[in-house]
């Protein structure tokens, strides 16, 4: 499955690296000067930036379920996200000339106080209910949606909000994706503590009659959750669906013991998010496609099919 | 042994546990019985440390809970708690392996496969070990949580109710391995039953809790009686003796 998949990637990688709107063939990339321009400029980072968030949305997308100890939801639509976009919103307002290390801050700040806000919110809901989550962290990411746009029309910013909040990956260029990587070292971190996350899924009780340090796993895990969010929503924008689909799709697959679904969720995530954007650069080209849009529409209808099947399994 | 003295614990202002001293000598298997809601999960998650002790002092092997960290504790109380709802899609060999936390705290080593193989084998888990829980039956899947426990290699061990839903036979065979921890690898294990008869049948010693005090202990013939059922549960049952123990008629 992993050797599969990772030759998948290899596939999408040079696919992404040839098509493009200057007709290029994919020798004359790596030939000529003007080959090796585009592609170092442009066509590497936007693949580089597609598969670090895929790595990114789907890897937090299944933490947070471990941590919420349920499947339906993620961090992009459960409130990080939008409060991330809250915080860019804010420092563009309050401080116009900030540099993008100054925004950046202000977003992964914003999205872990609307993480930890969440868990404070689901902690108490019965785990016998496994609905009541989603539908809060739903209402939830929707109200601090409302701040958001409430701010920006305020601020007379309502041109630019449509913008951050799909995301695209048409403006990736060299020197303007970098800050995923910051997201790719949060998400790493998160491999590292698998094992002790794996636990939590037990429950609290079982997992600190363990000996886990619950508090301290939990707090590093929004922590590392909410600055890949805040990463992806100050590069990219919004991307909604990964972290849900990708992840219940590895556990069906492979099952929740994190060490061992991390990394075929990070490929996962990876190849949906890269072939979302192929394709979007594709489908009515020469104009594209957001991939928020593209994987919106893969997305709700894979969950779709996997929902269905579940039932019928079950 | 498991010492608690002058144990008092209230939720939400109104009282669970009045006043319990109570001592649990080591080796043996002690089944704790009592009525619906008569305390036993609140006692055993206090023990376990799962909630904060409000009044009282309880020691496990000379540690006092509390003031030990959950890491020592770890490595000398398991506890399998009475709802063991899991929600993640975990192999049983996945969950047999977590028992062994306490020991590797991250980093597993040979040792810790070959307790969690030996677990396996004795719980006669070895041909599940890659299906999920969610694909086993409810026996199986408790079997699976008591080897957990058993992997986690403490010297007590705390069961809630393992039975639960259990049919005959799977009810017996797990009484029976129970029996063999404390039997053969000399753990002490405390349990509780719901049904009186399988405390009889397998525990050394029992603890009656009513209405959040201990009304009675010892061994079993001796405590087992008609009046007993009748003051404590409440019922008026015919007890009979059958090869030394007593067993309520129902
Ligand atoms: N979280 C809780 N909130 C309020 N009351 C509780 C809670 N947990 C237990 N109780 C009450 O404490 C008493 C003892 O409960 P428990 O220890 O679970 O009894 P048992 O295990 O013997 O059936 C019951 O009356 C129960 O209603
Ligand atoms: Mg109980």
């Amino acid at each position: 499955m992993r050797l599969a998949g990772a030759a998948l990637l290899s596939g999408l990688w040079l696919l992404s690296l040839a098509i493009g709107a200057a007709d290029q063939s994919l020798a004359d990339l790596f030939l000529t000067p003007e080959g090796r321009a585009l592609m170092l400029e442009s066509r590497l980072p936007r693949t580089v930036a597609a598969v670090l968030a895929g790595v990114g949305l789907a890897m937090s997308g299944q933490v947070m379920q471990v941590l919420a100890r349920n499947r339906f939801i993620e961090p992009m639509t459960a409130g990080a996200g939008q409060s991330a976009a809250l915080g860019v919103l804010l420092c563009t307002l309050v401080l116009p000339g900030a540099a993008i290390g100054v925004k950046m801050a202000a977003a992964a700040l914003c999205a872990l106080a609307g993480s930890l806000g969440l868990m404070a919110l689901i902690r108490p809901l019965p785990p016998t209910q496994p609905l009541l989550v989603p539908l809060v962290a739903l209402v939830y990411g929707g109200v601090i949606g409302a701040v958001v746009t409430f701010v920006a029309y305020q601020g007379n910013m309502m041109q630019f909000l449509g913008t951050w909040l799909t995301g695209e990956l048409s403006g990736v260029l060299r020197g303007r994706y970098e800050l995923l990587w910051i997201g790719a070292v949060a998400s790493g971190a998160t491999y590292l503590i698998a094992d002790r996350l794996s636990l939590l899924s037990l429950g609290e009780d079982a997992a600190r009659a363990l000996g886990l340090n619950v508090g301290l796993v939990t707090a590093a895990a929004v922590a590392a959750i909410s600055v890949v969010t805040a990463m992806i929503v100050v590069t990219l924008g919004a991307i909604p669906f990964v972290g849900l689909v990708v992840p219940n799709l590895v556990a069906r697959l492979a099952g929740d013991n994190l060490r061992r679904a991390l990394p075929l969720t990070a490929l996962a995530g990876a190849i949906l998010v890269l072939a979302a954007d192929i394709l979007g650069r594709v489908i009515r080209a020469p104009y594209e496609v957001p991939v928020a849009t593209t994987i919106a529409v893969i997305g709700a209808t894979a969950f779709v099919v996997m929902l269905n099947r579940g039932r019928t399994r079950a | 042994m498991i010492r608690i003295e002058g144990l008092s614990h209230a939720i939400g202002g109104s009282p669970i546990l009045h006043d319990i001293d109570l001592t649990l000598p080591e080796g043996g298997v002690t089944a704790l019985i009592g009525p619906n809601g008569a305390g036993k999960s609140t006692l055993l998650s206090l023990i376990a440390r799962l909630q904060k002790i409000q009044a009282g002092r309880i020691t496990v092997g000379g540690q006092e809970v509390g003031r030990t960290s959950d890491r020592d504790l770890a490595r000398t109380l398991a506890v399998m708690a009475q709802s063991t709802h899991v929600s993640a899609r975990l192999s049983v060999a996945d969950l047999v392996s977590f028992g062994r936390y306490p020991w590797h705290r991250g980093r597993p080593g040979a040792i810790d496969r070959d307790h969690v193989e030996q677990a396996l084998t004795r719980f006669d888990l070895l041909a599940l070990r890659h299906r999920f829980l969610d694909e086993i039956s409810g026996g199986q899947r408790q079997r699976a949580f008591v080897a957990m426990a058993y992997a986690q290699d403490t010297p007590y061990l705390l069961l809630d109710e393992p039975l639960n839903n259990l049919d005959i036979a799977a009810a017996r065979d797990l009484m029976g391995l129970v029996r063999d921890m404390a039997d053969r690898d000399g753990r002490t294990v405390v349990i509780v039953l719901h049904d009186i008869n399988y405390a009889t049948g397998f525990a050394d010693r029992l603890v009656v809790l009513k209405d959040g005090r201990i009304a009675a202990q010892g061994q079993p013939a001796q405590i087992v009686t008609e009046a007993l059922l009748r003051d404590v549960f409440g019922t008026s049952a015919t007890v009979e003796t059958l090869q030394g123990r007593p067993y309520v008629v129902v």
